[in-house]
């Protein structure tokens, strides 16, 4: 007969997000998931899918919960946007944090409304002492609203702005260093973007403010050309991790440590298992460093 | 204006183009590279309709549809970040788009389609104890459907063409003339289609507007004197649609 320590922990129940590799929660895998218990670190959903008043996505996003970790993650709030915060999707935000209680919420360096459209993209910013002052002040109000620290994406992008004074990266020290909040850093984004922008991923990632990686993401990415034929990378979260982007996540990993660290899919998405063994991927790399 | 401003014109512009102010590092024309956030939006916000109106795509094809959902997504384009709603106004702009004509029962299948998607999301609240309620019904009694039970009356077979599209293989020849009504919810986590009739609509209507049962009744009986109260309300009940009574006398 086994004897159960005292006082475990469930998995679900941990303070933070454990230090392996996690899958996007895709409603296609509802049941099996909750049918088959993978060893998977945990799951992140999109927050915007789950404000619903009710039905099925609540109901197996409850029960997978009581078994997982979980990570929030929005995708729409314009955290970048000229406008104001909308307060009520903050509010709706809130909602569900206090609902689901998951060990981390992270939102895109962004904007993806304009006064009262919203474009459903992730659209570039001017990195200048103004967009500067307006997403800190943002971050400010989503940290007290919601009463934790938030995780900052960096993007992937496709265009530059003449206007801009600041690089990227130094734009993302800053709002680290004057708002507090974490940085969750998408290596496909930073392959993707140094690609399109002839720059050197590894120098972007040194400039990061690397103490403060909270989690990672990995995806595929899609291939095109601009009007010269040059490779035009898309992040479209719809193919395998590339075999480029698997490597500027060893040298992540040799800097940062082990992260959580995100498979994300949201298109073309495959069976369970061919999603399963890109985590258990990223886990072998997690463990080396661990080592 | 503001950079934002011209980048969102520009994003849903009839004509693809390029707002000021941006550059390639590698000197390509910024246009080319512009074009992919305005490919992202459109093509997002046309698969999110095409996700919730799969059997309209059916009936006009993918193409059709996509041109269709394209040139709504400019017209219409979101104004709230909650993307499962969406295109509550598909089913007007395609009774109004000309080249659908020809497909008169396309805007009721969209409607349809739209009543599912609300069903499936809509609030979690208990069905009322059978026992109790069948303790208490009687003709003052006010009947309070659960938020998910919506209906529609389409002057064709919709709720017909849309279940012959739930299967695979050949689909058997439907007349589409032939008027239809549509009882939507949620039971359980699935949502059902009935179809019902012209009495069973004005029924459940009258009680969604908080009309008494004997009102809900003369409702019901103007509108079709085959009305069968007993089968219509104990559809209701079976399905769990009906969550709360009370028996306070309308104003």
């Amino acid at each position: 007969m086994t004897h159960l320590p005292h006082h475990t922990v469930s998995p679900a129940q941990v303070p933070g997000l454990p230090l392996r590799a996690g899958l996007g929660l895709k409603s296609e895998h509802f049941i099996e998931v909750l049918e088959t218990r993978p060893d998977i670190g945990f799951f992140e959903v999109h927050a915007e899918n789950y404000m619903v008043a009710g039905g099925p996505f609540h109901h197996y996003l409850g029960l997978i919960r009581e078994q997982y970790p979980l990570s929030l993650h929005g995708v729409s709030l314009s955290i970048g946007g000229e406008g104001p915060l909308d307060c009520e999707h903050l509010a709706r935000l809130a909602t569900l944090i206090e609902r689901y209680q998951p060990q981390s919420f992270s939102e895109h360096l962004a904007w993806s409304s304009h006064g009262p459209v919203f474009l459903n993209d992730l659209l570039p910013l001017t990195y200048d002492a103004t967009t500067l002052n307006r997403v800190c002040a943002h971050i400010d109000q989503v940290q007290s609203t919601l009463k934790r620290p938030m995780l900052l994406e960096n993007p992937s992008t496709y265009l530059l702005f003449q206007r801009a004074t600041l690089d990227e990266p130094d734009f993302i020290s800053e709002v680290v260093r004057r708002t507090g909040c974490g940085l969750l850093l998408d290596v496909n984004n930073v392959y993707v973007s140094c690609i399109n922008h002839q720059r050197d991923p590894v120098a972007y990632i040194d400039a990061l403010p690397l103490q403060a990686v909270g989690e990672i993401h990995l995806a595929g990415f899609a291939e095109d050309t601009d009007s010269l034929g040059d490779r035009l990378l898309i992040d479209d979260h719809g193919a395998p991790i590339d075999n480029a982007v698997w490597q500027l996540y060893e040298q992540v990993l040799v800097r940062t440590g082990p992260v959580a660290t995100l498979i994300e899919r949201d298109n073309q998405v495959p069976a369970f298992n061919v999603l399963q063994a890109e985590a258990q991927q990223a886990e072998r790399l997690l463990s080396q460093v661990t080592a | 204006m503001s950079t934002q401003h011209a980048f969102c014109a520009a994003l849903l512009a009839h004509e693809p183009g390029c707002p000021e102010g941006v550059f390639s590092s590698n000197g390509a024309d910024p246009a080319s590279r512009f074009a992919v956030y305005r490919n992202n939006v459109h093509s997002s916000l046309i698969n999110a309709l095409a996700t919730s109106y799969p059997v309209t795509r059916q009936l006009v094809g993918d193409e059709f549809f996509r041109a269709m959902a394209g040139l709504y997504v400019q017209t219409c384009p979101p104004g709230s970040p909650l993307i499962s709603e969406y295109g509550g106004t598909l089913a007007d702009f395609i009774q109004a788009f000309e080249p659908a004509q020809s497909v008169p029962y396309l805007a009721d299948v969209a409607r349809l389609e739209r009543l599912r998607v609300r069903a499936y999301h809509a609030a979690d609240i208990p069905p009322l104890d059978q026992s109790r309620m069948l303790a208490q019904l009687n003709g003052q009694s006010r009947l309070q459907l659960h938020p998910c039970v919506a209906t529609l009356h389409s002057p064709y077979a919709a709720v017909t063409i849309w279940a012959a599209h739930q299967t695979e293989g050949a689909i058997a020849s439907v007349n589409p003339w032939q008027a239809q009504s549509a009882l939507v919810l949620r039971h359980g986590l699935a949502v059902k289609v009935f179809s019902i009739d012209s009495g069973s609509v004005a029924f459940i209507n009258s009680l969604r507007r908080g009309k008494a049962l004997e009102t809900a009744l003369e409702h019901a009986l103007q509108a079709s004197s085959e009305f069968d109260l007993h089968q219509c309300l104990g559809l209701l009940i079976s399905l769990g649609a009906i969550t709360d009574l009370d028996q306070k006398v309308s104003p």
